[in-house]
C-alpha cells in the first residue's frame, strides 16, 4: 500500500484551544510517524482556528490542514465527514487517528464507511508491527473481558479512535517547524442532511464527576433512588461526586450522565468507592485510573475485589452510615 | 411508518468475569456452557425504541438478524416485544464477517424488504462491539445517520433524535429514511406480554441465504480485507485487596474510615 503514506490526526477544538485528546493524539501520532519515517499531519475543522495551527506544530505536527467554514463551527456529522473524507482522498494517509469522543465516535465509522478503510474503535494502545509496518490496534471486546489486536492488511486508511487519557499529552516545543495549509475546497451545503436543532448542556450540581477527587459509585445492589441518598451523603462529606453503574442509571436512581464505564464516563479520582456493584469489566474500564479503589459488597467473590485496594464484605446499609459518620468526625478534626 | 431493526445474538455478557474464557489460538471466545445467548443489550433497546414509535404513530416493525444457530430466538424475542415480522440471515458466506461485511448483508436484506422510513441498530454489539455497523450501513444505503440516540420522535417527515454527548445531549433532525443507532439511555426495554407474546410464538421466521437477498459472494469476500483480528487475550489485573474487618459491619466501617482518612 505504497500509495498511502503518513499519519493524519483528526483534531478537535474546545473553547478556542486544542482539545486535550488532540494533544494526546499528536503525541501518539508523532511516535508512529517517526517509527515509519513519515510525516504527521493534523486536520483542524472550525469556523475560526486562529493560531491553533501553530499550536499543533508545537505539539508535534509537520503539516496542519485548516478547514474554516461557518458550517463547521460546531460538530455536524455530514459536514465534518465531507471535509475529512475529501482531505483523506487528497492526502491519502496510511494511518488516521481520532479521539474516542462525542465527535470521534460518530465521525470515525462514517468516514470509514465512505473511505473503505479499516477501523478499530476505543483503542487502548497502538503500535507498528516491525516486520510488516502495519498498525496494530488493541481494543477491548466482550465488554472489556478481553482485548483484541486488530490489523488492516490492505484497506486504507488504517483508522483508530483512541480512548482519552490513556497517554500523557504531547510535550510542547515552540521551536518546532511546520506548515499550515488551508483546505480550499468549499463545503457543499446540500450534502448536509442532518440539522442540529439544539444543544442542551445538563448542569450538574456540585463537583463534576470527571474532575472529582473522590467518586462514590453505586450499583444495582443499592436498590432504590432513595438509598442513593446514603452515597450522596458520603460524597458530600468527602467533597466528591456520585456515579453509578449502567443498571443504576437504567433504573433512574442516578442520572444517565453519571454512568461510569466503557460506555459512560472515565474517571480517575484519588479515591473511588464502589458500593453494591459487582465490578463488570465494562464498568471497571471507567475507574481503573483511580489511585485507590474501595469495594463494599456483600458477595466476597464479586469481581470488584480483584481490582480494589480495600474492601468490606457486608451489606452496604450496615456500613455506609458508620463510614460517613466516622469520616466526617476525622476530617473535621 | 415502517421501521426495520437490526438485532444480533451474543453470548450473555452478564456472566462473571471469572467465567469468561477464550481460545487465544483460534482467537475466539468460548461461550460459557449452559448459559443461553441473548439479544445484544443495545439492540434490545433499539427494538424498544421502535415499539414506542409504533405505540404513537402505528405502522410496522420488521426485525432482521444475521448469524448462525438459534438466531431466530432473538428475532422471536423482538416479535414478542411488539415487532410484526422477522427474518434470519444465515449462510456460510456470512460467517466471520467484520463491520463492512455485516453492513453489506444487512443492507442487501433491507433493500429487499424495501419501503422503510427508519433503520435502527444498537450503538455497538455487546460482544465484539466494533461500533460501526450502523454508520457503514447508512453510507452503503446512501441515507443519513444519527448515532447514540437517547430519544427518537417523528416530526412531520423528519426524524428528531436526542443524541447523547458527554455533558448533555444534542437535538438533531434528519429526513426519513435514516439510520439511527440507539444507546442504553433511551430506557429499559418492555417485558414481552399479552397479545404480542402469544402471536410471536406462532409466527414464521423465514431464513434468507445469500442468494435470497442478492448478496454477491465475491463482494462479500472483499469486505474481509478491512480488518482482521490477529490477537486475543484476557487482561490480567489483580490488586492485593485488604479486606477490612471488625466484630460488626459497623466496626469494619470505622476501621475503614481510619485508613481512608490517611489517604485523602
Ligand atoms: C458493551 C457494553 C458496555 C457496557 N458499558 C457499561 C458501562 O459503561 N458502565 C457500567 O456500569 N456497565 C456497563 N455495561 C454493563 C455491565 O456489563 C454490567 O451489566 C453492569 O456494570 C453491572 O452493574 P452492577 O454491578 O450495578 O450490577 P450487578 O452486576 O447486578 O451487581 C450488583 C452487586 O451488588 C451486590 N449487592 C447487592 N445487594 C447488596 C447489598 N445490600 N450490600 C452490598 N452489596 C450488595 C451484589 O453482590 C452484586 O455484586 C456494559 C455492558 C456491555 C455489554
Amino acid at each position: 500500500m505504497d500509495t498511502h503514506k503518513g499519519v493524519l490526526v483528526c483534531g478537535e477544538m474546545a473553547e478556542g484551544r486544542l482539545a486535550p485528546i488532540t494533544i494526546e493524539l499528536l503525541g501518539i501520532g508523532r511516535k508512529l510517524s517517526d517509527q515509519l519515517g513519515e510525516t504527521l499531519s493534523i486536520l483542524l475543522m472550525g469556523s475560526k482556528t486562529g493560531s491553533l495551527g501553530q499550536e499543533a506544530i508545537a505539539y508535534g505536527a509537520d503539516k496542519v490542514y485548516v478547514a474554516e467554514d461557518g458550517l463547521l463551527d460546531h460538530y455536524n456529522s455530514d459536514a465534518y465527514t465531507q471535509v475529512a473524507a475529501n482531505l483523506c482522498l487528497k492526502v491519502l494517509p496510511s494511518i488516521m487517528l481520532l479521539g474516542h469522543t462525542d465527535i470521534g465516535c460518530d465521525l470515525a465509522p462514517r468516514l470509514n464507511g465512505r473511505l473503505g478503510g479499516g477501523l478499530s474503535m476505543d483503542c487502548l494502545s497502538l503500535s507498528i508491527d516491525p516486520t510488516t509496518q502495519l498498525l496494530l490496534a488493541t481494543r477491548p471486546v466482550f465488554g472489556g473481558n478481553a482485548h483484541a489486536t486488530v490489523v488492516s492488511r490492505s484497506a486504507r486508511p488504517q483508522m483508530a479512535t483512541i480512548r482519552p487519557k490513556i497517554v500523557p499529552p504531547a510535550v510542547r516545543n515552540e521551536s518546532r517547524q511546520g506548515e499550515v495549509i488551508p483546505v480550499e475546497d468549499k463545503l457543499d451545503p446540500s450534502a448536509i442532511k442532518v440539522k442540529v436543532v439544539d444543544r442542551i448542556k445538563e448542569e450538574v450540581e456540585g463537583v463534576k464527576l470527571e474532575d472529582a477527587e473522590v467518586v462514590v459509585s453505586g450499583g444495582r445492589g443499592i436498590g432504590s433512588a432513595q438509598n442513593f441518598g446514603m452515597l450522596r451523603e458520603l460524597a458530600r462529606v468527602l467533597g466528591g461526586a456520585v456515579g453509578g453503574t449502567r443498571p443504576a442509571c437504567d433504573e433512574g436512581w442516578v442520572p444517565a450522565s453519571a454512568q461510569v464505564g466503557q460506555s459512560g464516563k472515565v474517571v480517575s479520582p484519588k479515591l473511588y468507592i464502589a458500593v453494591a456493584l459487582s465490578g463488570a469489566m465494562s464498568h471497571i474500564a471507567g475507574c481503573l485510573g483511580s489511585k485507590y479503589i474501595v469495594a463494599i459488597n456483600k458477595d466476597k467473590e464479586a469481581n470488584i475485589f480483584n481490582v480494589a485496594h480495600f474492601g468490606i464484605v457486608a451489606d452496604y446499609k450496615e456500613v455506609l452510615p458508620a463510614l460517613t459518620a466516622k469520616l466526617k468526625e476525622l476530617l473535621s478534626a | 411508518m415502517h421501521t426495520i431493526v437490526c438485532v444480533k445474538q451474543v453470548p450473555d455478557p452478564e456472566i462473571p468475569p471469572a467465567k469468561f474464557k477464550i481460545d487465544p489460538e483460534a482467537k475466539k471466545v468460548i461461550p460459557p456452557p449452559g448459559v443461553p445467548p441473548v439479544i445484544s443489550v443495545y439492540d434490545e433497546r433499539a427494538v424498544e425504541a421502535a415499539c414506542r414509535l409504533k405505540d404513537k404513530h402505528k405502522g410496522k416493525i420488521t426485525v432482521i438478524s444475521m448469524g448462525t444457530g438459534k438466531v431466530s430466538d432473538v428475532v422471536r424475542h423482538a416479535l414478542s416485544m411488539g415487532a410484526d415480522e422477522g427474518f434470519v440471515l444465515e449462510d456460510e458466506a456470512f460467517e466471520n464477517l467484520d463491520s463492512f461485511g455485516t453492513a453489506y448483508v444487512l443492507g442487501k436484506a433491507i433493500q429487499k424488504i424495501g419501503g422503510y422510513d427508519l433503520v435502527l441498530c444498537g450503538r455497538q454489539a455487546a460482544d465484539w462491539g466494533a461500533g460501526q455497523v450502523g454508520s457503514i450501513l447508512a453510507e452503503m444505503l446512501g441515507i443519513p445517520v444519527i448515532t447514540l440516540a437517547c430519544g427518537i420522535e417523528v416530526v412531520e417527515k423528519n426524524i428528531r433524535v436526542k443524541r447523547i454527548v458527554k455533558d448533555g445531549y444534542e437535538v438533531l433532525e434528519a429526513p426519513m429514511p435514516s439510520v439511527v443507532t440507539v444507546s442504553s439511555e433511551i430506557g429499559l426495554p418492555r417485558l414481552p406480554a399479552g397479545m404480542s407474546l402469544m402471536l410471536a410464538r406462532k409466527k414464521q421466521i423465514p431464513v434468507w441465504k445469500a442468494k435470497d437477498i442478492g448478496a454477491d459472494l465475491s463482494e462479500l469476500d472483499r469486505t474481509k480485507a478491512h480488518t482482521e483480528i490477529t490477537g486475543l487475550s484476557v487482561p490480567t489485573r489483580k490488586t492485593e485487596c485488604e479486606i477490612v474487618t471488625g466484630n460488626t459491619p459497623n466496626e469494619a466501617a470505622v476501621n475503614l474510615a481510619l485508613k481512608l482518612s490517611k489517604l485523602i
